[in-house]
């Protein structure tokens, strides 16, 4: 199928517009953690006037980046693998039985993606706080109550990802290892995983990025102690000063890792969705 | 959803066990099998229930209860009221009432407004870059990173390019285009919405684009050199093909982004520094504001839960009318 002259054209503008418009940003982003503290402070401009790397040395002074930086870290991985574990479990069931209630548990976990955070985030706020001064387990201002918050958060979108991979792998391996006499588990654990780690590592990320990302609850639910990246990037700006090069270069540091991690997956958060939704 | 419902087609196509016989020889029966699954599904239950399920329940119970702040440490000892706190808050004579109203509004347009402009720029995305060419997966990769950024870093850089004497959106217009003689303010005043608006699609329109690139990898080749050899032009082709073969996946998407942006709260809470001018106070960081500056949690919680009937019945409409339509077609 020729292309016409008009698609051709058409095709190069659309794209050049939204390059633009993505790269923009991303370029201000990169340059403006290159510039001395003046070349923020005083109109715009393209390019540093004098190149530096100073402001990646002081960002680790002006705020306690570094005590962000490991909450954030310890909240999100732990959120993600435990999410990851728990996700398995339930999309395996989902995929490979036929049980009462499959399709409420479907529609319910998946609808509870969908609610305001809002909604929770007051009575999760009073029950934390309330079963502090009950019991002394410390879930407000805590990293464990991150930590179990986000984990749910990722869960829902995990759970249907992984039951779009496992569907996609062919219940005749099943049948195979069932026959050698391998149970349920065994099952998971020696057929269906192996051949669906692209996918669990994909939802890994996916779980992972969720929590690194979150900034409602990590405003609410932490203290000085247990501040992650979300909130604690805030502190570029005193009264007296907005270190905007600082800023930028503490955005990129921790924008790097997830952006490479995802974009190197893309391929099969692509093949998530097609799995999930398209099906 | 979609799992649900395509469950029994998932069975029909793939029959299970060669022959029964075989299948009841060696398939576990009796109560050990069939409580197996509901052993897989419990972490995951147990921990929906914890976070989401029983703080939705508290949620419509502290709607109820007179909740300020001298019952916050110690909520048995607050007083239950009813639904005063449904009539204080969505009572639209009072001031309450009439900026609870205001937000909704603004929420409502915003929603529509990005949802509408993230499909638009998904779609022509996805259209352009269907057909390999030198550079496609870099471009793909690019279109995605606004995207797999963390959502405070880039709404922080906007908010950047968006200060009024620092940032480069008012260094263009006015410095190198004079197309403005006064320098705007963007994150203030009528124009925060605008600001609000841009930087929510520049963050959106890359799942749009995610979903409809996956969507198009499932229309067949042949559909389009049919539609060709029939002297089908672009446009064409885009309205009887690519629109009708991408339904299913619209359907979903278009749901999930504008209950995504009707729920937002990180771009504003963000970009305006906590709190959000009047012209951009969606509803999320309305509720969020009064509830925390007053530390009434119960009018809060009753504005919340009428923010998730509303947001319920919305989606049942959606659904159903959607759903319709399809029966219609077949």
């Amino acid at each position: 199928m020729r292309e016409t002259a008009g698609e051709r054209w058409g095709r190069r503008i659309v794209l050049t517009l939204l390059t633009l418009f993505v790269v923009i940003p991303l370029y201000v982003m990169v340059t403006s953690a290159a510039k001395p503290l003046r070349d923020v402070q005083n109109g715009f401009t393209w390019l540093p006037s004098r190149p530096t790397l100073q402001p990646f040395v002081d960002m680790w002074s002006t705020v306690p980046l570094a005590r962000y930086l490991v909450n954030s870290l310890v909240v999100s991985s732990v959120a993600a693998v435990c999410s990851v574990a728990v996700a398995i479990f339930a999309a395996f069931a989902v995929s490979r039985y036929r049980f009462r209630g499959r399709g409420v548990f479907s529609v319910t976990v998946l609808s509870t993606q969908m609610f305001p955070g809002i909604l929770f985030l007051l009575p999760l706020f009073l029950i934390y706080v309330n079963l502090g001064n009950a019991t002394g387990i410390e879930l407000y201002a805590s990293r464990t109550g991150l930590i179990i918050t986000y984990l749910t958060f990722s869960l829902p979108f995990s759970i249907w990802m992984l039951v779009g991979y496992f569907d996609s792998i062919p219940r005749g391996l099943d049948e195979a290892a069932q026959v050698d006499g391998a149970g349920p588990l065994r099952i998971l654990f020696r057929v269906i995983l192996p051949a669906a780690v692209p996918g669990v590592v994909a939802v890994t990320v996916y779980a992972f990025m969720t929590a690194w990302g979150e900034v409602l609850f990590a405003s609410v639910m932490t203290d000085e102690g247990s501040r992650t990246l979300a909130v604690g990037l805030q502190g570029y700006s005193t009264q007296f000063n907005v270190y905007w090069n600082q800023i930028m270069a503490a955005s990129l540091v921790v924008s790097i890792p997830v952006v490479a991690g995802f974009l190197a997956l893309q391929r099969y958060f692509v093949a998530g969705l097609t799995a999930g939704a398209v099906k | 959803m979609a799992t649900s419902t395509t469950a029994p087609d998932a069975d029909r196509r793939v029959p299970r066990a060669g022959s029964p016989a075989r299948g009841a020889a060696r398939r576990p029966r009796g109560p050990r099998r069939s409580l197996l699954p509901y052993l897989l599904l419990a972490p995951a239950i147990v921990l929906e229930l914890a976070v989401h399920v029983i703080p939705m329940v508290v949620g419509v119970w502290m709607s109820l209860l007179e909740l300020t702040q001298f019952h916050i440490r110690d909520w048995s000892t607050a007083p239950f009221v009813g639904l005063e706190n449904y009539r204080a808050t969505l009572d639209l004579n009072s001031a309450a009432g009439k900026e609870l109203l205001h937000s909704f509004w603004v929420t409502l347009i915003y929603s529509v407004l990005s949802v509408g402009f993230a499909w638009l720029l998904g779609i022509a995305a996805a259209v352009v870059l269907q057909k390999p060419f030198r550079g496609r997966a870099i471009l793909r990769a690019l279109f995605l990173t606004p995207y797999a950024l963390p959502v405070y870093t880039a709404v922080i850089t906007w908010s950047f390019l968006l200060q009024r004497d620092t940032g480069l959106v008012n260094h263009v217009l006015v410095d190198q285009l004079g197309l403005l003689n006064e320098r705007p303010f963007w994150l203030i005043g009528d124009n925060s919405f605008w600001s609000l608006l841009v930087v929510s699609v520049w963050r959106n329109w890359p799942f749009a684009f995610l979903c409809l690139m996956a969507g198009l990898q499932n229309v067949p080749g042949e559909l389009y050199e049919a539609a060709a050899i029939d002297g089908a032009g672009f446009w064409r082709r885009l309205r009887s093909v690519t629109l009708p073969m991408l339904r299913p996946v619209n359907l979903v998407l278009l749901l999930v982004l504008f209950l995504w942006t009707f729920n937002d709260f990180n771009t504003p809470y963000v970009l305006f520094g906590g709190s959000a001018p009047e012209q951009a106070d969606l509803i999320s960081i309305h509720i969020y504001r009064s509830s925390f500056k007053t530390w009434d949690f119960g009018s809060g919680s009753a504005m919340s839960v009428a923010l998730l009937l509303f947001l319920l019945v919305v989606s049942a409409a959606y659904l159903l009318i959607t759903n319709r339509r399809r029966d219609d077609h077949a």
